[in-house]
């Protein structure tokens, strides 16, 4: 191996506006190696690997290529100099073929036909290397993500890359895809090529990569050997202080059934069946984790219960029975029976990003009688001093309530709908994916307040496609695939590999799988929807 | 009803058709390249006057068909600097296209000719100040030897070359789209254009080459109407075509080949509003001509309202490319 690093970055500097994103930062990556970078949300690592192939432009600083300076003005520059990129949201065309989305902007000549042919030849050739295999013609939307993903890392080898860079790879995937992917990884380092992996998720640093660099508000922190460290020191560094990566919480007890729900049963806008018969309970004072890949209804289900998509099936509150289809059903209805929700998609669902805080804090609570002032007019100073109160509350930096919901990080948008839901003290707190694009410091204090609501005899439904966010906060937990319940585990007494196989659709208990079935399993699942 | 007549209404639906068409292949590679344009009617307009006027002043019909190009091109420039460049709202652009051309080509028809904003006759300025119909070999030899050679001698004979180009453009417009690397960008570039310029090719680029293949087409439908189909401009002569034919496109699915049948659907309702006796004839009904007349639009209504199935337009159509933060 030559002392030649296959990448060097120079003093990279990258501002957006006022916001300095990437700043003085030199990095040097060896090649035929793994190079992790680790940082939280907005801590840079994206930036810096947008600079590296050409998306955005460096405001100052210089890049080298196996030693040599090399200018990437844009995305074909990178491709050039033979680095390929995986994006974190993909950037496929999703009503092509595979091979056409391979080819596009790599064809050979004017006329379609060779290239495709001469594609279709090299794809099955990769797909031998490298355990790649894809359907050529299948069309994008039709595969799963972990299909889809391969196909960007087709991309990448279809233009001989040399580099591969990869963001947030492992966000979508199910553990085993996970492994699968990395299996992938490391034989594409065995073939000498160079890896940089960024991500959020210490476990995958510590599996995958040679030498680890941490960034941190834009600045690079340090970069180390991965077997001279340890994941607490990593989180202290991407943080700036000590943090718990475990979540602290007594065992569960249990009280009343709070939720019962009976053969729920969903169609989507497009006559799908989404929900195939869910039945569950979640009592007092316990979380129920529902763990499953994204796309396999647990989204429908809380749609259903926070009351804005129509449903069969029963459904009961401490023992009532509530109404799933008539005019009345809807989130207001909901809220009156003590549901409180945090939806997935914060920014889609849960705010209102152009509005202030104090106004997104009103939402569904307008009709509170603290926030009128007469029968028709509200009180926008009772509504803005109770949101103070809130944000200070639930740490939400800064505590300012007339700031625009787009202002605040992720984190602090997430403890602002926490706060809106947690303060109204329901019996009943749908939360779906609480810490998704949130920082490691907020995601240590939103986990503190899901399990302080547990300890007051609160029932909480969580649904996470975080398998480790489901394990070490739920008391009980519910796997979910293509609309069933696929079984129940205790926390205590389960582990990754056997909710990872009940996420793909598996029963670990009816004897040994190939991993062949499950990507079948899951492809077969994406292609329903 | 009796062959004649029927072949004599499809005759001129398929002379009818030729400006939708023109306009709807337009239309397909702007929004197929992800920019939609509602501005088909004010480009078709600009061109079917600047063709009848330069064909006026120059007694040159080809000379016109350029400059009426010319000045749909430039219209068209105008959509993409807004709608590319400067990320606009491509509804808005095209609107105000649309109302920049009825406005202009009045104003100029009156400034140059002084005859209340149309251009004069064409037909005062010799043989060739207008596409004349071309009269393919053996049409006349053929009408009289059986239904076969009515229709060819009829129906496929006696177009201008326009018309001729135009049914050429179909399989042409399928070929660029689905069998060559410019077609798959193109219509890459109109589905995900973060995806093409990760591909290392520009999305900008690619875009305007687009733009500027709806103003081409979009001239020649207006160059059609003022110099074939009709014999001069006359105020807002387009009349909705330029609708008509992105109602076309949306019942078309964006596909070229469904594009020609839906744009023939809408020239044969035209060409039945102007036999209202054939229809008549035929139905025994007393069918009132101002109904006749609104077929087209009554259809393009309903299609426009989507009560046609659904179709799906391309992805990105419609947002201007912007590199995530």
């Amino acid at each position: 191996m030559s002392d030649t690093p296959a990448i060097e970055l120079k003093g990279i500097s990258k501002a957006f506006g006022p916001v300095q994103a990437n700043k003085d930062i030199s990095i040097r990556v060896m090649p035929g190696t793994i190079h992790g970078i680790i940082g939280e949300n907005g801590a840079g690592k994206s930036t810096l690997m947008s600079i590296l192939y050409g998306f955005y432009k460096a405001d100052s600083g210089t890049i080298h290529i196996n030693g040599k300076e090399t200018a990437i003005p844009d995305s074909q520059a990178a491709i050039d100099a033979g680095i390929g990129m995986v994006f974190q949201h993909f950037k496929l065309v999703q009503n092509f073929t595979v091979l056409e989305n391979v080819v596009l902007g790599a064809e050979d000549g004017p006329r379609l036909r060779p290239s495709l042919a001469k594609a279709r030849k090299l794809l099955s050739e990769l797909a031998e290397e490298y355990e790649l295999a894809v359907d050529p013609d299948a069309t994008i939307e039709n595969l799963s993500v972990g299909y889809q993903q391969r196909v960007e890392i087709l991309k990448a080898l279809y233009r001989k890359a040399d580099i591969l860079i990869l963001d947030e790879p492992t966000g979508v995937l199910t553990p085993a895809e996970a492994d699968h992917l990395f299996r992938i990884l490391k034989g594409l380092k065995d073939e000498g090529k160079t890896i940089i992996l960024i991500t959020h998720k210490l476990r995958e640093i510590m599996d995958v990569t040679d030498t680890v660099s941490v960034m941190r508000r834009g600045e690079m922190t340090a970069t180390v050997k991965t077997r001279d460290t340890s994941p607490e020191q990593l989180a202290e560094l991407m943080v700036g202080r000590k943090v718990l990566l475990r979540v602290q919480k007594t065992p569960a007890t249990p009280y009343a059934k709070v939720l019962e729900v009976e053969n729920l049963r969903v169609k989507d806008d497009k006559g799908v069946e989404r929900l195939k018969g869910i039945s569950l309970e979640v009592r007092g004072g316990e979380i129920l984790g529902i763990a499953g890949v994204a796309g396999n209804g647990q989204s429908e289900l809380l749609e259903v219960l926070g009351g804005y998509r129509r449903a069969k099936g029963v459904v009961r509150i401490n023992g009532d029975q509530i109404d799933l289809t008539g005019r009345r059903s809807d989130a207001q209805s909901r809220r009156a029976r003590g549901i409180a929700h945090v939806p997935e998609d914060r920014q889609r669902e849960g705010l209102i990003m152009d509005f202030h805080a104090w106004e997104n804090v009103a939402f569904g609570y307008h009709n509170a009688p603290e926030y009128q002032k007469s029968k028709w007019l509200m009180d926008n100073r009772a509504i803005k001093e109770d949101t103070k109160g809130k944000m200070e509350r639930f740490d939400v930096r800064p505590p300012i309530p007339s700031l625009a919901a787009k202002n605040f990080s992720g984190g602090n948008q997430q403890k602002i709908v926490l706060a809106r839901e947690i303060e109204r003290n329901p019996e009943l707190l749908l939360v779906g994916q609480p810490t998704r694009g949130v920082d490691i410091g907020a995601i240590e204090f939103i986990h503190q307040q899901i399990v302080a609501l547990r300890d007051q005899g609160k029932a909480i439904l969580l649904v996470s496609v975080e398998l480790d966010e489901i394990m070490s906060l739920s008391d009980r937990i519910a796997v979910m695939f293509d609309g069933k319940i696929m079984g129940e585990r205790m926390p205590n007494q389960t582990d990754e590999k056997e909710l990872g196989m009940l996420m793909a659709g598996i029963d670990p208990a009816a004897g040994p799988v190939s991993a062949k079935k499950i990507a079948e399993n899951l492809n077969a699942a994406a292609g329903g929807h | 009803m009796d062959l004649v007549t029927l072949l004599q209404i499809l005759d001129s639906s398929v002379r009818l058709a030729t400006p939708l068409l023109f306009a709807c292949l337009a239309g397909l590679f702007s929004e197929r390249a992800g920019i939609f344009d509602i501005g088909l009617e004010g480009k078709m307009l600009a061109a079917a006057f600047f063709s009848a006027a330069v064909a006026a002043l120059t007694a040159n019909v080809w000379i016109g068909a350029l400059a009426g190009i010319g000045a749909s091109l430039v219209l068209s420039a105008i959509h993409g600097l807004a709608s590319i460049t400067f990320r606009g709202n491509q509804l808005i652009s095209g609107v105000a296209i649309n109302f920049l051309a009825a406005g202009l080509t009045v104003l100029i028809a009156q400034d140059w000719f002084s005859q209340g904003g149309r251009t004069p006759s064409l037909s005062e300025f010799g043989p060739n100040a207008r596409f004349t119909e071309i009269t393919l070999p053996f049409a006349d030899a053929a009408r009289d030897s059986g239904p076969v050679g009515l229709i060819y001698s009829e129906l496929i004979s006696g177009h201008s070359i326009l018309v001729y180009v135009g049914l050429l453009t179909v399989p042409l417009t399928w070929f660029i789209l689905f069998r060559t690397r410019f077609g798959l960008r193109l219509r890459a570039v109109g589905e995900n254009p973060a995806a093409v310029d990760t591909a290392g090719v520009s999305v900008v680029g690619l875009r305007y080459a687009a733009v500027a293949i709806c103003g081409i087409l979009c001239g020649l439908a207006g160059a059609y109407l003022a110099t074939g189909l009709q014999a001069g401009f006359v105020k807002d002569m387009s009349s909705g075509r330029g609708y008509i034919a992105l109602a076309a496109l949306i019942f078309a699915k964006w596909r070229p080949w469904y594009a020609l049948y839906a744009c023939l659907l809408f020239g044969f309702l035209q060409a039945l509003s102007l036999r209202q006796d054939a229809v008549e004839r035929l139905t025994q009904i007393d069918v009132p001509g101002q109904l006749l007349d609104a077929l087209p639009y009554i259809l393009t209504v309903v299609i426009l309202a989507g009560f046609v199935g659904k179709a799906i337009p391309p992805r990105a159509g419609g947002e201007p490319y912007v590199k995530e933060r």
